[in-house]
């Protein structure tokens, strides 16, 4: 990138996380899609490579029960199963050891809630877990707050990237502290993937425009009008907010210069 | 025999391999995960471990999820 007449960063900015290279820099999840049908065609208007997936029981007693895997290829998507609705270590390591016996990855999106209204993280039970899948060969994400001792912790546990919220899973409240977010992305070595929070287009183009390596969502896309409309906004939102943040935006001041020149004038 | 699989009370009626188990169900062995007495079974191992009276498993699949 060091044409600086470049006028587009596709193919040239991957999103790397341990051994794996992304195109996009958008992972989203598949949860909350009034069907199987809609979930594939948003994910694919998104652009995502990565998409997320959770571990559930199987109901015996529904018939004819269809497959998410049905729908989603593995060969055309890259599945992180996650650990949502777990509340302590030891569940979160269960489903990420039942995760990965599907045999498709050793990934996995790590999540241990401490509180069930605000669903914000158990921090020492995220970095318990995060120890011990790492030592067991998982690539580890895990799901945190903006809190960057706990993000230097994880990146020290071996998490392969931290994933701060922007505000809490579900709410579309947008980035409430760019500030901590900043802040976590110049002390962590590892990509740093605002996950959660993203509302609408908007709230993907700054967050990505923070510098952060990427964004995880799903309620702003299946929880919109038409989600796979607002997938697409968001594929776009989140290219222009990397665009602008590589492109190294303007200094503010607080009042006007002029864009044309002074001298030169009539009399 | 009476197994208990994801929470419930089940009757096997054809006995064997937890395969036969999933077959019985009409479970697709290639899109679940199965905990047997809370150890995971390789998919490998699916038609070499017998089912025992009284095991508990639980079997899970991926769902939409974010």
């Amino acid at each position: 990138m060091k044409d600086e007449r470049i006028d587009s960063l596709d193919g040239l900015d991957p999103l790397v996380i341990a051994d794996r290279s992304f195109s996009s820099r958008l992972i989203v999840g598949t949860g909350k899609y009034r069907s199987h049908a809609e979930t594939v065609e948003a994910i694919r208007a998104s652009g995502a490579e990565m998409v997320t997936v959770a571990v559930r029981r199987v109901d015996l007693d529904a018939s004819n029960q269809e497959s998410l895997l049905h729908h989603l290829d593995p060969n055309e998507f890259f599945l992180l199963p996650n650990t949502a609705g777990c509340f302590t270590a030891e569940d979160a390591v269960r489903y990420a050891r039942l995760g990965r016996e599907t045999g498709l990855s050793s990934w996995v999106k790590l999540e241990v809630i401490g509180d069930q209204e605000t669903l914000l993280p158990d921090t020492e039970a995220l970095l318990e877990a995060t120890r011990i899948l790492t030592a067991e060969g998982f690539t580890v994400l895990p799901y945190t707050n903006d809190d960057l001792i706990t993000a230097l912790r994880l990146e020290d546990a071996g998490a392969a990237a931290v994933m701060p919220l922007a505000s809490p899973i579900g709410s579309g409240l947008g980035l409430l502290n760019p500030l901590n977010i900043r802040l976590l992305k110049s002390r962590l070595s590892v990509p740093v993937i605002v996950d959660a929070g993203v509302g609408t287009a908007s709230d993907a183009c700054l967050t990505m425009e923070q510098g952060v390596d990427g964004i995880l969502m799903n309620t702003a896309l299946a929880a919109a009008q038409r989600p796979v409309l607002m997938a697409s906004a968001m594929r776009l939102a989140v290219k222009a907010g990397r665009s602008a943040y590589m492109a190294g935006r303007m200094p503010t001041r607080e009042w006007a210069v002029p864009s044309s020149p002074s001298t030169g004038m009539l009399d | 025999m009476q197994v208990e699989i994801n929470g419930k009370s089940r009757v096997f009626v054809a006995g064997g391999s937890i395969l036969a188990l999933l077959m019985e169900f009409e479970i697709d062995p290639r899109l679940v995960v199965v905990e047997r007495n809370r150890e995971i079974v390789r998919r490998d191992d699916l038609d070499r471990v017998e089912v025992e009276d009284g095991d508990r498993f639980e079997i899970v699949q991926f769902v939409g999820g974010g």
